[in-house]
């Protein structure tokens, strides 16, 4: 890793390529995550594709870990080395006057995403690490959409999925359009980015929220 | 006007410093921020006491020497000034205002409002320059057709005039918008592209030793920024930067 962190522009690169891959990776949860909600079948058929197939077990799973940890790992680096440059504070200091509140606290907003992601894993990646690896339970297509759906019946989890959303949304506000100036690319050229990639941070995470409502409303009646 | 000012006062560079509190009448609206500092300091040195430091030198926001943090934002409340060009209309009788030195490990207090801020120097001094050929035989810059946008652009980050405002304002004491600044007004000319490669990688070396922190992308330099320097420079730094690592 310190290659990566040798300098502050190539820890920002590093920073912005990890988020980067993790928004792409974000909206493609999203697009098999919906069809649970339109299409239970199509949601069971991608989420057993998801688990069983080697490329996506044995390449792709890794890569995203990796992503996930260069991207907080990172971020505690340059929170700690920025923290470093100024060892006395201001007495006074209106950071709401020339900043968003967002864009000076992406270690907030970053952190619940990361205990989110404890909590996710724990519901869905070590149940299926454990139903495959541990329990050698036999491979059964249609159990994806009633475990999913399963989950979302407590409420307190239901609660805790959109609160970690809306912070998601936060976190990709100003980390999603940040991205791309700190590849360089903000130009006469780079005029739409940033609508855009406000627009994704709702969407997404609003889209994310409907779902975890739905299945909370729509409970699988034994 | 009546106003209290609380004001950093630190004896020196080793020593710690404290706020203190002065009270101060008779301040009229017209009165630049300096003047008003004048008016204290005058007080001061006729009850014989040791009057406040500031950096100054223009007074005609130019020269970037008067640093200082008022109420939270380099330069006070208004944009795209600087400390000497701050009218006390600004401020309303009976205001609080809180004067402190920029703060920033790369920019350590001298004396009281007074940072050293010869880090900005050294990050010059590492590549923020052309190499001519003074011998007889320099060609006139002149001759070299330049495009009009770039020349623009050039001449918007040549602008900058290095008082720290950028880091002063960055939640994270971050020099890049000085640097990118720097280093752009020499990146858009043909006569900066020679060195263009070793000039972005040892400037950005420089700031990084010099201890500032990481940018964030906040945008809080650009708003404080006396001369209105844009984020796009630091966009072409990182492109500089990263262009330069691929060939160098």
């Amino acid at each position: 890793m310190s290659g990566l962190t040798k300098s502050s522009i190539a820890r920002k690169v590093v920073m912005a390529l990890s988020g980067l891959f993790l928004v792409f990776f974000l909206a493609q949860h999203f697009t098999i995550n919906i069809t649970s909600v339109i299409a239970p079948d199509t949601f069971n058929e991608w989420s057993h594709f998801m688990g069983y197939n080697p490329l996506v077990q044995y390449l792709l799973q890794p890569i995203l870990i990796a992503g996930v940890i260069i991207h907080f790992v990172m971020g505690f680096i340059l929170e700690l080395q920025n923290r470093r440059a100024r060892s006395i504070s201001y007495a006074s200091y209106k950071g709401s006057a020339n900043a968003s509140w967002v864009s000076r606290n992406m270690i907030i907003t970053g952190l619940v995403v990361l205990a989110f992601l404890v909590l996710h894993f724990y519901d869905f990646w070590i149940h299926e690490i454990s139903y495959k690896y541990i329990d050698f339970s036999p491979e059964d297509p249609g159990r994806y959409h009633a475990e999913t759906v399963e989950k979302f019946e407590p409420i307190w989890r239901t609660v805790l999925y959109i609160i970690s959303f809306v912070l998601l949304s936060l976190h990709l506000w100003h980390g999603f359009a940040s991205s791309f100036q700190s590849v360089g690319f903000n130009n006469k050229y780079s005029i739409a980015i940033k609508p855009l990639t406000k627009l994704f941070a709702v969407l997404i995470p609003l889209g994310f929220i409907f779902i975890a409502i739905y299945h909370h409303l729509n409970p699988i009646t034994h | 006007m009546k106003l209290t000012l609380k004001i950093w006062r630190q004896k020196d560079a080793s020593s710690s410093g404290k706020m203190v509190e002065y009270p101060i009448n008779g301040i009229e609206g017209d009165m630049s921020f300096l003047e008003m500092l004048d008016v204290l300091n005058e007080e001061l040195i006729n009850k014989g006491d040791e009057p406040v430091e500031f950096d100054h030198d223009c007074r005609e926001g130019i020269c970037g020497t008067c640093s200082m943090q008022i109420n939270g934002e380099p330069h006070g409340p208004d944009r795209l000034i600087t400390t000497c060009q701050l009218h006390m209309r600004k401020f309303n009788d009976g205001d609080t205002i809180v004067i402190e030195p920029f703060r920033a490990k790369a920019f350590p207090v001298i004396k009281d409002l007074i940072v050293d801020r010869t880090a900005f120097e050294r990050i010059q001094q590492a590549g923020g320059y052309i190499s001519v050929n003074t011998s007889g035989n320099t060609v006139d810059a002149n001759a070299i057709p330049i495009n009009k946008h770039a020349a623009d652009e050039a001449m918007d980050a040549a602008a900058c005039i290095g008082c720290g405002a950028c880091v002063a304002a960055c939640k994270n004491a971050s020099a890049m918008l000085f640097t990118a600044a720097k280093v752009s007004q020499f990146a858009l000319l043909p006569q900066g592209r020679v060195e263009a490669v070793d000039r972005v990688q040892n400037m950005v070396r420089q700031m990084d030793l010099e201890g500032f922190g990481n940018c964030t992308n906040t945008g809080a330099c650009e708003v404080e920024c006396p001369k209105g320097i844009s984020l796009e420079n630091i966009a072409r730094l990182n492109r500089e930067y990263l262009s330069a690592s691929v060939k160098g």
